[in-house]
């Protein structure tokens, strides 16, 4: 039994096994739902075997093949590789949940798990990638997989916008590619770990950290990089945008994390000042865009501009005597994050079946015909603006606190006008679907798993706020901050 | 003048060319065309820091560019598709907002 649960905690099967699943999904369209499902919860159950062996024995590092660091390529699980495995483990449950009765034509239900198995094979192959050139392969898995889960959906909208995301998305990813190349030609290795040990502050490892931040800056669609994000978030079929907004803007984002705290020759405030400065005005910018959003999903999908900003208020405070609450705070945010917008996107799509649109000012009847989506709605609202006990209230009051500690109050402004700004989106919604309206006729039942899958993402992210602890004890299993930078308190 | 720097140069000003068309042409095939010419220039500047030791090549970079390469392919694969059934939903092979510079 013991022998049973190391093999399986192995951090190769976390690939594996949804690599499998979406090939056989292929083979076998007819049966795409029964085996979906038989590899959503293999994967759930080998991601907690994995998580679970991180957190008693510490980072794992597995050589793929044999083959060692400096010429094969080595799986590498921190703490932070942890914690978002288990974000998205915890994201593609109620995913697939929903996936079970949200598709009706079968080759489509077949695409999409196929499509969607590979963007989660993807993402967490990315997040245990230890030297930077497989992380550029991954990250362009998990691209290119996403944008055929946009263009799923058919109709003019819907292509467009993932051939914007496609290009955008390539342009971002060669840019990377283009900082991987200078710092191989500096350095001459790979590996994350050892390229943290040998990398000065000169001048081509500048522009190589630069070629890398603008690249990944695009792709998590930092303001003002974000053109191309609501057109593919808000045409995608619901439950692939919970996938795009909840998962895989994050992808990037873990990607900078890395490179900041592992690759940063030297902390310089400038370049965290100007990330938390663009952080500040995407908050700004997307949450007045999403207050003027006549469409639910499009006014979700601005939301999600609006809360990338929040993850770039860490830079400012990284490297100050409140770096720990900091760091912390934004992967609670993380967390919270894709709990909350993927159990926002599922009601938004509940919604658009039950009415046959999803216009903010005709949901009138919403909370008397759709309790449990309308429950779920206010939950992750309640998360998404940052009200306790939430999982977005405990990320937000970190965030606050650090930069109270630091001495940079005017972060605090921005966060604390963001998150009225939030309320009054949210409030939005739900102040019409309270009113008792009249609905129109193309009313349709909602399957139960389409609700309950809404219903229990947004329990996860009202559950979150009590996982500060736990969540705090994982991180910092090999955080590699106290390494790299003679420690921080 | 190091020669391979002036073939690092050479890619650079390959990337240069690439991204400028691809943000400047509306047509979807010239912005794939220059997509593929960015990656082209990104794969030379790998070529050309490839040397470790004079006369001895580093085979690392090679493989990496195979790899990029496969990468490539598939994106562009995956851009043409698309850009085929943009052009039939919508009439025109460009994204909404650009126009196909028929020039």
């Amino acid at each position: 039994m013991i022998a049973l649960a190391v093999a399986v905690s192995c951090p190769i099967w976390a690939i594996v096994v949804p690599l499998v699943g979406a090939a056989l999904t292929m083979l076998w369209p007819r049966r795409a739902t029964f085996v979906g499902a038989a590899a959503t919860l293999t994967t759930l159950a080998v991601v907690t075997a994995l998580t679970a062996r991180i957190a008693q024995t510490g980072v794992q590092r597995y050589a793929v093949g044999g083959w060692g660091a400096p010429l094969g390529i080595d799986l590498y699980a921190d703490g932070l590789s942890a914690i978002l495995l288990a974000i998205t483990a915890a994201v593609a449950a109620g995913v697939s949940l929903y996936g079970l009765r949200y598709f009706r034509a079968v080759s489509v239900l077949a695409y999409f798990w196929t499509l969607w198995l590979f963007v989660w094979a993807a993402l967490n192959a990315l997040f245990l990638s230890g030297d930077i050139f497989n992380l550029y392969v991954t990250l362009e898995l998990v691209g290119l997989s996403a944008v055929a889960l946009v263009a799923l959906a058919g109709g003019g909208a819907a292509l467009t916008g993932a051939l914007r995301y496609l290009l955008v998305s390539l342009v971002g990813s060669a840019s990377y590619l283009l900082g991987v190349a200078l710092l191989y030609g500096q350095y001459a290795v790979l590996d994350i770990a050892s390229l943290g040990a040998q990398v000065q502050p000169d001048t081509v490892t500048w522009v190589a950290m630069a070629a890398m931040f603008a690249g990944l800056m695009l792709k998590t669609a930092l303001f003002p990089l974000h053109f191309w994000l609501p057109a593919a978030h808000g045409a995608a079929p619901a439950p692939v945008s919970a996938v795009l907004s909840g998962l895989v803007v994050k992808a990037s984002f873990y990607i900078l994390v890395r490179l900041w705290l592992q690759l940063f020759p030297i902390a310089v405030p400038a370049p965290g000042q100007l990330l938390g400065a663009l952080g500040a005005a995407a908050i700004l910018w997307g949450s007045i865009q999403a207050l003027r959003q006549e469409r639910l999903k499009m006014l979700l999908a601005y939301s999600t501009v609006a809360q990338i900003g929040y993850l770039f208020l860490v830079f400012p405070l990284a490297d100050t005597v409140a770096a720990q609450t900091a760091w912390l705070g934004v992967l609670m945010f993380i967390a919270s994050h894709a709990l909350a917008k993927s159990a926002l996107f599922l009601c938004a799509g509940n919604i658009l079946r039950y009415y046959g649109h999803d216009r903010v000012h005709k949901l009138g009847g919403a909370a008397r015909g759709e309790p449990v989506t309308f429950f779920a709605l206010g939950l992750a609202g309640v998360s998404l603006i940052g009200l306790p006990p939430s999982g977005g209230f405990i990320a937000k009051w970190l965030l606050i606190e650090a930069a109270m500690a630091s001495g940079q109050w005017w972060w605090v402004l921005v966060m604390v006008t963001g998150a009225f700004l939030a309320a009054t989106y949210v409030f939005r919604v739900l102040g019409d679907g309270l009113i008792s309206g009249t609905v129109s006729a193309r009313r349709q039942v909602v399957a139960p798993g389409m609700a309950g899958a809404a219903l229990l993402l947004a329990l996860g992210a009202t559950v979150l706020g009590f996982l500060a602890v736990p969540m705090d004890e994982l991180r910092q299993i090999g955080w590699p901050l106290v390494a790299v930078r003679g420690g921080q308190p | 003048m190091n020669p391979f720097l002036g073939y690092a140069l050479s890619g650079v000003l390959l990337i240069g060319i690439g991204l400028y068309g691809a943000i400047v042409y509306g047509h979807l095939l010239r912005k794939i065309i220059a997509l593929n010419v960015m990656s082209g220039g990104i794969f030379l500047v790998f070529i050309a820091l490839a040397r470790r030791a004079p006369g001895v090549a580093d085979p690392v970079p090679h493989a990496m560019v195979i790899t990029g390469i496969v990468v490539a392919v598939c994106a562009s694969a995956v851009a043409l598709v698309l850009s085929v059934r943009v052009a039939v939903e919508t009439g025109q092979a460009a994204l909404p907002g650009d126009h196909e510079d028929r020039a």
